[in-house]
């Protein structure tokens, strides 16, 4: 019963090849486009995430005075080496904490200049950072604490300053300084916010505070937080810390800020979440739009198929031969149309991912939401009319217009 | 009314009407297509029906072929009261006892002569080369041998009218009911079909039940039964086949 109702179907997908097209047509950009869009939504999230990631975990960053509005900070006395140390010191939370101080310099090499940022720190820089070394060294104790000429740099500054050259033992000047480059560091590409984080140079504290800055000033600290602590308690024990170094009164405010990264994760997340649910209900509509054009096809087909099925009815057919050939034909197309669908979106958002460079992430569930839906669309428009036809007395269906 | 007599030989009629009425609509829009019409058949009977147009003749022979249910009266087939059946022995009736011609052929659109006439042999299981033979055969018996291919569109009504008997003949009922089937045929093929009919009336024993409004085809018929108005108003003993 269900070969011959195979068979019976098969005959009248070919038999009705463009009705048959187009409802396949419908689903496949149905699902489609709901896989397609979903998809890429999820991978712009994952990188998002990820590229936060890179910035460092669980990364507290306590800086100087105030924020007041866009790159406007209200003034305030500089933080110093000791409170770094102080809170390595006194803070349990803190796996690492950098200090540093940056500026904008040029750097040299031979007839060769680029701008770059220029960072005096020491090695917990590279721990709360997530930084790894691809060639040379860190920076060692004597070169920390003997504030030596030694430098480590980022692959932009590689590239711009030394081209394709070993940089490794090679001199940079910055100012009226030479500083020897002993470390190159892994390049991380750019940032969330476009920012090329590659774009750096690297000293021992006390050698920028000495050769460049001429003072003993610290203007960020960074603090990454062991696993299993809470950076909202950290925060508050940092600040707590701090506002006492810094004799600030109880009636005063903090003229310091200790930024969470973690917010900044959630913010960016959050906005390609909201993203990603706007694609998904553009995507929802098109699947919408694709089940009425099935739902179209299958109703303008009724009156042929219940003459079709007056026929049928009427050389011998049982109602229910009848309704298992239209199930099994309304079935067949929609997960033709399904798994067409699925194969070109998956084709599609791979290709797409790679031409808009975000991870491909496989969303199992969205994939058989999309092709369960149509299907119920095929499935529902093309066997509810039959079914209807199939109940008439045999003239009935016969005379039907 | 005219009671249709029984040959005494013969206890059990192939087909039986007792006081049968098709009303459609109500009201004022009411049309009694058939008003209380006796009719009995036997077996290996060939039997013409005449009357003027609106006069029930096909009124009457859907509800022959249960695809219709008469609204008042009893139909018996092979003494089996057609009403005490459910839909589905009803359709296993018309799919083992009983062939349709229809008078606008209703084949299926895009499909060809050959599929056409093989639906009904689909439904019976018959496997797929048997279904070839006997599909190819019917065609050939109606003269359209070389047209297998052709779908209902390009073919002529009179064709199509053949692929329509073709399709009724193959599947070897007991009886074939025909509403017009030389309706959109000449002379020439009306009397091979009529030929072929009284051909299987007498070597198989084919029982047969035909509309024509053309006298030259009712002189096949052993009888003939006159519709007027709904009511059967005259049979009478025609010459007969040959
Ligand atoms: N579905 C229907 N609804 C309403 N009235 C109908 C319906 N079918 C038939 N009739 C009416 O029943 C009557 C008998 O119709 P029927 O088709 O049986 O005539 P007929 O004898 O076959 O005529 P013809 O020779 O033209 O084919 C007609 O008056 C017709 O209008
Ligand atoms: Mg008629």
């Amino acid at each position: 019963m269900l070969w011959n109702a195979l068979l019976l179907a098969l005959r009248e997908i070919r038999r009705n090849m463009l009705r048959s097209v187009l409802t396949i047509l419908g689903i496949v950009i149905g699902v489609a486009a709901v896989i397609v869009m979903v998809t890429l939504g999820d991978g712009a999230t994952r990188q998002v995430a990820s590229q936060i990631e890179s910035l460092g975990s669980n990364l507290l960053m306590i800086r100087v005075g105030q924020r007041m509005g866009p790159g406007q900070r209200s003034n305030a006395p500089a933080f110093s080496l000791a409170d770094a140390l102080a809170i390595r010191r006194d803070v349990r939370a803190a796996r690492a904490v950098a200090p540093s101080s940056s500026t904008s310099l040029t750097a040299v090499v031979g007839n060769r200049s680029w701008s770059t940022t220029v960072t005096g720190t020491d090695d917990a820089y590279f721990t709360v950072r997530n930084w790894e070394l691809e060639v040379g060294r860190l920076f060692s104790i004597s070169d920390l604490r003997g504030g030596r000429a030694v430098c480590v740099i980022g692959a932009t500054v590689r590239r711009e300053l030394f081209g394709a050259m070993d940089p490794i033992g090679e001199t940079i000047r910055l100012k009226s300084m030479a500083c020897q480059v002993v470390g190159l560091l892994r390049a991380k590409g750019q940032s969330t916010m476009g920012m090329d984080q590659d774009d750096l140079v690297l000293m021992p504290l006390r050698t920028y505070q000495r050769r460049i800055a001429g003072n003993q000033d610290v203007n960020l600290i960074q603090v990454s937080v062991r696993d299993g602590f809470s950076t909202e308690e950290t925060t508050k024990e940092l600040e707590r810390l701090l506002r006492e170094r810094r004799n600030i009164s109880a009636s005063e405010d903090d003229d310091f800020s200790v930024r969470d990264l973690k917010e900044i994760t959630n913010m960016l997340t959050g906005t390609t979440r909201v993203l990603t649910a706007l694609l998904t209900a553009v995507a929802a509509v098109s699947l919408l739009v694709g089940g009425i054009g099935i739902m179209n096809i299958m109703l303008v087909s009724v009156t042929e198929r219940t003459r079709e099925i007056g026929i049928r009815l009427a050389i011998g057919a049982l109602e229910r031969e009848v309704l298992l050939q239209f199930l099994v034909e309304a079935v067949a197309l929609s997960s033709l149309g399904g798994i067409l669908g699925i194969l070109l979106a998956l084709g599609a958002s791979i290709g797409l991912a790679q031409l808009l460079n975000l991870p491909f992430v496989f969303n199992l569930g969205i994939v058989l939401i999309a092709f369960f839906f149509s299907a119920a669309v095929g499935v529902i428009f093309g066997y509810f009319p039959a079914r209807r036809a199939a109940r008439l007395d045999p003239i009935e269906a016969l005379r039907h217009e | 009314m005219i009671a249709v007599d029984a040959p005494a030989s013969d206890p059990v009629p192939l087909i039986e009407l007792r006081r049968v009425s098709k009303i459609y609509g109500s009201g004022v829009a009411e049309v009694r297509a058939l008003d209380g019409v006796d009719l009995q058949i036997q077996e290996g009977e060939l039997v013409a029906v005449m009357g003027p147009s609106g006069s029930g003749k096909s009124t009457a022979m859907n509800i022959l072929g249960c695809l219709d249910t008469p609204t008042q009266g009893s139909y018996r087939f092979r003494g089996v009261p057609v009403e005490s059946l459910d839909r589905n022995q009803r359709a296993l009736l018309r799919r083992h006892y009983l062939g349709f011609v229809f008078q606008g052929f209703n084949l299926l659109n895009r499909t060809s002569a050959l599929e056409n006439v093989e639906l009904p042999l689909i439904y019976r299981r018959i496997p797929r080369a048997e279904r070839h033979r006997l599909a190819h055969e019917a065609l050939a018996m109606v003269g359209l041998t070389g047209w297998e291919h052709h779908s209902p569109a390009e073919l002529s009504g009179g064709q199509q009218q053949r692929v329509a008997i073709a399709r009724a003949m193959v599947t070897q009922p007991s009886l074939l009911l025909a509403d017009e089937p030389t309706g959109n045929l000449d002379t020439a093929r009306s009397h091979e079909i009529m030929a072929l009919l009284t051909g299987l009336n007498r070597e198989r024993g084919l029982t047969v039940l035909m509309v024509t409004h053309e006298a030259d085809m009712a002189a096949y018929a052993h009888r003939v039964i006159r519709f007027l108005d709904g009511r059967v108003v005259d049979v009478v003993a025609s010459g007969g086949p040959g």
